[in-house]
Parts: C-alpha cells; structure tokens; sequence
C-alpha cells in the first residue's frame, strides 16, 4: 500500500494506539499536518510548544501510556527542549514528532532551520533524524518502544519536509525493530537475590525508600505486600506518592529536604535501606558523606548506571522493580520488628504540634490549609497535578494521595509552568478523573497561555492558584539563608480573575479560610473549567527543610507555637 | 588512572557525537578516542582512554550501555592486550644530519616514509611511550609536524569479541563479573 510519509506518520500512531496528539504547526511539519485531516485522530491546538510536550507528558504520567507532541522544526522544535528535559529527569515515555528543514537544505541555515537532534541529545532517551519516507515506519515503531520499555524516557524525531512528502510502500508489520544495542531487560543473577535476602533477615532497622519506579513498574501492590510481611517500614519519595496508600500504617511518608523529620530520622538510624525504583536524588540524601551512615544498601534499579552513582550499593539487583518483587517476596521471612515501628511512632514526638494544621485561624489563610481542605473536599481522590515550588511541597505534605498516579509532578528537572499544562494532558488521558492544578502565581504565569487551550478545547480541568505575591520558595531561601534580601522575588501579578474571565473560564478569588470549602465545593459542581485565585500569606515557608547539601538529620523545624525551640540538630 | 574501554558501536551517522557528548555531560575527560570499522559489517570499534577511577570507569561502562547504538563496552585496562599508536613525525633533517636521524629511526624500528631535501617524515607504530620516547631523541633536530592516532587496543587470545548485529533483541551478553559485589547481567 503506497503512502506519503506524512500518512504513514498517522497510520504509525494509530497503530500505536494513539488517539490524542498536542502540537502546533508550521512550515516544516505541514504535509504531516495536511495528512491529519484523513486520520481519526483528536489534535489539541496547545498556545506554545513547551505545552505540547507538558501536556504529553501529563497524558503519559495520568494513564501509563505513550504522549505524543507534535511541532515544526527551528524555533517549534526547540520550544521542546525543556519538556523533553523535563521528560527524561522523570523517566516519562513520550514522543516528539518535529518537521524539518528539506534533507537538501540541511546545513545552510534554511529558514527555520535547527539541528534538533544535535540539541536534544543529551535530553532525550534516544533520538532520530529521518530523511526518507521509506525509514518513517520503521523509526516511529522503534521510538515507541524505546520511550516505554525499560526506564521510560522521551524519544524526538526529526522528519525531514522530503521525507514527509515522499511515497513509499507502508506495512505496518514489515518494520521490524532492530535495536541489537538495546536492553530493556535486564535481571538480577539468583546469588545477588539470595545475599538481599539475608540482608533483610539480618536487619533490625530497615526502612524501605519507595520512588517513582514503583509506579513506572506498576508495583505498588508488591511493595505493599513486601512491607507488610517483613514489617518494613516505607518511606517516599516525591516521584513515589500515592504509589503506597498514605493511609497506610507501614507507610512513613515523604522523605528528603521537607519530609517529616521522623521519616529522615528514621533513614539515618535505619541499618538498612531497601531503594526500589528510586535513585538517591540529593534532594532526598541531603549529605552523601552523612546518609544513613550505618546502613547497608539494598538497590533495585531497571537502570544500571544509577547504581554506585550517589550511594553506593551493598547489593544491586539489576531489573524491572515488578519480577525483582515476584521473585523477592516468596522468599523474605515474615517477621514482626515491633521495637524499631514503636520507636520510629516515638519520633514523631511534638510533630503534631508543629503541624501548621495546628496554627490558629487568626483570619490569615495558609496555602497548608487550603491544600488539605481540598484533599478533605476531595476526599482525597483528585488527581492532582502540581507545578514547581512551595505549593508543590505543602501538596506533597498535606494532600494524602492513596492512588498510584494521582500526583503528577515535575520532580528531577523543577520545571515551573509544568502544571497547567501537564494537566490538560492529564484529562484527555483520564477524563472521568477529576483533574485539580495546584500552581503557584510565579509558574502560572509561565504556561498560562494554556488557558486558551483549555477554553478552545473545553476542558474541565479546575485551577488553584496558590497566590502569595511571591516566587515562594525562591523567597523562603532568602529568608533563611540570604538574611531576607528579597532580590527579584515579590511579584506584581495581574488580577488572576479578570485574567481567566477573559479566556471564557470562571473564576473565584479566596482569602478567608472559611470560604475555602465553599468554593472548592462550588468549583466541583460546575461542569467546565474554574480557576480559583487563593491569596494566601505571603511569607510562610515549608518545613521542616533539611538545607541544600547539610545533613538529613540536621532539619529546620517549624517553630512551635507552644515550645520555644528554634533549630534542632 | 587511565582506562582502556574497547566500545562496539552501531556505524550510523551521529554515533560518535553521541558518545562524545556521553563523556562531556557525565563530566569525564577523553584522553584519547579512535574510530573504525571492525571485522564485521555495520559495526564499528571505538578504543576510548579515560582518566578516572575503578568506580567512575564502571559508571561510564553503564551510561554508555544506555546509548542506544553502543552494542559492547569492554574495559581491558586490566586485561592483557595489546596497544598500539601510530605517529607520522616531519624531522628538520639537512643532508649532513640525515644519517643521524635514520640511524635514531633505526634503532626504534621507525620507517622512513619520505624524504625532501631538508626534512623526513617517518612512521612509528608501538606504545606511546615507545613513540615518546623516538619524540625526544629527535627534538634536538626540530619536530617541524607530527601527527598521532591515539590508542588502539585489544586483548590478547582466541576470543573475538565483536559482537554481531542480530535482528530484533533479546541477546543477552554477560558483561559485568561479580567481583565487586554488584553483578548485572545484560
């Protein structure tokens, strides 16, 4: 059957089982856009590039398939580059599809001309320049697979203008993969698995550190199972939430720079640490020279270069977090570890008090509040998806998600203006799921063009914006560690409701607590878009905080409001 | 220390960036990288020296498995191998001091390639020291150009180690021994 290779680009994702694609078109990517018009597949017109890539990304991280995002080459195509990044930092499989220049004008500066593979190397998990209609099938079928198996990542093809327009036959079945280099599958030899096991049975105080690779690997019910025979306790990491039930006895919650300081205390009193699917980020090490000191390590990880890159392994088992689990979990001992649970419940000492939950309601409305009104308003089943900041924490502390992919969050790469976007991608990826965007003022307005997208489109995605006027947690560091020099931090910010009123979209404003629910309520009842502008107190910070690079036990707590203890080490 | 990596790459355009750009993000220096075609078709042969430690050596070795084109990675810095560089040295050479310099090109079992009136150009195969070591003898005459490879190394013995390029995946070759505790097959 002869196609173009703009159709065979359609015929490729249909096959793939792609029924939504984000893009913006231009110059270098028309016949693929001209083409589309014969193919049944739904295109979100997005307001820029970054957003097609968010919104894939979104859509990959909601529903645990492939996102695809679609641009022109030059400027479309580098409008990427920051998606993709964030793309690979998050181990998120999504596919970028960018136009370029005709092979003949590559290397003349043609107009809209960029070296997009050149760029995008070392931000994507592979990458392809195709020339030819005749390679068109055989690359998408490798690039799917690629950005899905093994550690997810992004894969971009660069398909030439000539190469869209050329003919060639099309069989889906004759493009066979032929990647010799690649190894998605790797397992753990039998006598690693047995010296783990020995480990755990040996251990009076392990702590099993749980990240996103339990829910790329979609076992987040082994871990459970594991935890619950041994009686090892959990802690997460950001990427890891809502891969355990918060509300699970075993499950500590989030540990690192603002976990609770019994969760970190907990790693560095643990004599061994179980890492599965997580990769010793510093965020959540603090002092690699101080990090559970008499721990030994247990690390399973798809990825080999992640083992001995920040901490190094005792034992390293080498593959898919799942079948590691499935073989591990028939062979640990049961057992009960009652003395290391009861002293790990005395840790949490005074937390409760420190709680901001706990602070009185004296007219001004904490971003906590707000977080955990709406996790009760909820009940805890939206699925959140947070930009980059101060709001992201106070959500990762105080919305208790019991649902793997319930939190979607730009954890590696910190992108503000993630959230918007990633949302949108979020709902067409899971649209009977109630989609909430908790975004601060400052990475709001990085990516609000996106309301556009979501007015055009008609998407019911619902906006808190956590607004304090400033870019919170730049602030929050100059507070505490550039004695309040406030440089380039306080925001002159446009009226947030006029702003989404202009788009079509309603919106509220909420500065008391006690209309807080209220709001939320009526927000959830109107069938259609809602931003609500929440203007919280300006200077609060996050804590505890374990400060960049200090030692994880060595934490800033909240001040209480009952003790007068500052700092404790 | 200095590594030795042998690195069995896919021949496709763009490969060598990828490797290059491999050892500038993950913040390694390349002492010395070649490139070539090796005996099979489609595969071509890179022999990579690196200043880094044991543990650094082994990260490498696992970041380069993660390019999808690099098909093998051996580290044979310990292995017993043979490593070769080739270098073409121009030598000021005059006619009264021709006889010098051949002599010197003599003992190091160099080859004379060319000779003009008033230099020579020869070519040296052998260890880098070896070639240093012909480098300084000569400099009293003047070095006017040279020119080196960079190493090329393989280990010694009857394994060949080039790995075919097989349709589809599923090739599993074990890489890394248990030695230090951590052991992955691939």
């Amino acid at each position: 059957m002869m196609k173009t290779g703009a159709e065979i680009v359609w015929e490729c994702l249909k096959r793939e089982g792609v029924k939504t694609v984000f893009g913006y078109p231009g110059g270098a990517i028309l016949p693929t856009y001209d083409a589309l018009t014969k193919y049944d597949i739904h295109h979100v017109l997005v307001r820029h590039e970054q957003g097609a890539t968010h919104m894939a990304d979104g859509y990959a991280r909601a529903g645990g398939g492939v996102g695809v995002a679609i641009a022109t080459s030059g400027p479309g195509a580098t409008n990427m580059v920051t998606g993709l990044a964030t793309a690979m930092m998050d181990s998120s499989p999504i596919v970028c599809i960018t136009g370029q220049v005709g092979s003949k004008l590559i290397g003349t500066d043609a107009f809209q001309e960029c070296d997009i593979t050149g760029v995008t190397m070392p931000v994507t998990k592979h990458n392809y320049l195709v020339t030819s209609a005749h390679d068109v099938a055989r690359t998408i079928k490798e690039a799917f697979y690629i950005a899905r198996s093994g550690r997810p990542g992004p894969v971009l093809i660069d398909i030439t203008k000539d190469a869209q327009q050329g003919s060639t036959r099309f069989e889906w079945d004759d493009s066979p993969i032929r990647l010799p280099g690649y190894r998605p599958d790797l397992s753990p030899e039998d006598k690693e698995v047995a010296h783990a096991i020995s480990l755990i049975k040996n251990a009076k105080r392990p702590v099993i550190l749980a990240g996103h690779g339990i829910i790329l690997s979609g076992a987040s019910d082994l871990v459970r199972q594991f935890a619950e025979k041994t009686h090892i306790p959990m802690a997460i990491t950001l990427l890891g939430l809502g891969g355990i039930p918060a509300s699970h006895p075993l499950n500590l919650g989030m540990m690192g720079m603002h976990g609770e300081a019994w969760v970190n205390t907990a790693i560095q009193e643990a004599d061994l640490l179980l890492a599965f699917g997580m990769r010793f980020d510093d965020r959540v090490t603090g002092n690699l020279k101080t990090y559970a000191p008499n721990a030994k390590k247990i690390h399973i990880d798809i990825d080999p270069s992640e083992i001995n890159k920040n901490v190094k392994a005792d034992v390293a088992l080498v593959g898919d977090l799942k079948e590691v689990l499935e073989d591990l979990l028939p062979r640990v001992e049961q057992s009960e570890r009652a003395d290391w649970l009861g002293y790990i419940r005395e840790l949490k000492g005074d937390s409760a008090v420190r709680d901001i939950q706990n602070l009185p309601d004296n007219g001004h409305l904490y971003a906590a509040h707000v977080i955990n009104d709406l996790w009760h308003e909820t009940k805890g089943r939206a699925l959140v998806v947070t930009d980059v900041g101060q709001h992201q924490m106070w959500e990762a502390q105080y919305y208790h998600h019991d649902e793997p992919r319930s939190l979607i969050t730009s954890g590696g790469l910190g992108t503000m203006g993630f959230a918007l976007p990633a949302a949108i991608g979020a709902k067409f990826s899971r649209p009977d799921a109630e989609v909430w965007v908790v975004v601060g003022d400052g990475g709001f307005q990085m990516t609000m063009c996106e309301l556009a997208t979501i007015a055009q489109e008609k998407i019911d995605v619902k906006i808190a914006i956590i607004n304090n006027g400033y870019l919170g947690m730049v602030r929050q560091w100059q507070e505490f560690f550039y004695d309040k020099r406030y440089a380039a931090t306080p925001l002159v910010n446009p009226d947030f409701v006029k702003l989404a009123e202009a788009f079509g979209i309603r919106a509220m404003r909420v500065d008391q607590r006690h209309n807080v629910i209220p709001t939320v309520e009526s927000a959830r009842k109107h069938p259609g878009p809602v931003l609500v502008d929440f203007r919280v107190e300006q200077e609060d910070s996050v804590y505890p905080m374990v400060p960049a690079g200090a030692d994880l036990h060595a934490m800033i707590r909240r001040p209480s409001p009952i003790y007068e203890t500052g700092e404790d080490e | 220390m200095l590594n030795t990596l042998a690195v069995y790459v896919e021949n496709k355009p763009g490969v060598l960036t990828r490797v290059a750009s491999l050892f500038r993000r993950r913040a390694y220096n390349i002492e010395s990288l070649t490139v070539g075609h090796t005996e099979k078709p489609g595969v071509s042969r890179m022999t990579i020296v690196v200043d880094t430690d044991e543990g650094g050596a082994r990260r490498l070795e696992a970041h380069l498995y993660k390019l999808v084109n690099v098909l093998l990675v051996e580290n044979i810095t310990e292995n017993a191998s043979v490593a070769r560089d080739l270098a073409l040295i121009k030598v000021g050479a005059k006619a009264d001091q021709r006889s010098q310099v051949l002599q010197l090109a003599q003992v190091f079992r160099a080859r004379v390639v060319d000779v003009a009136i008033e230099s020579i150009i020869l070519e040296i195969t052998g260890t880098e020291d070896k070639i240093d070591g012909l480098l300084e003898v000569l400099a009293p005459y003047g070095v006017l150009e040279m020119v080196r490879t960079g190493r090329v190394a393989m280990a010694r013995g009857i394994k060949g180690a080039t790995p075919e390029i097989a349709t589809g995946n599923g090739t599993r070759i074990a890489v890394f021994e248990e030695e230090h505790g951590v052991s992955y097959s691939v």
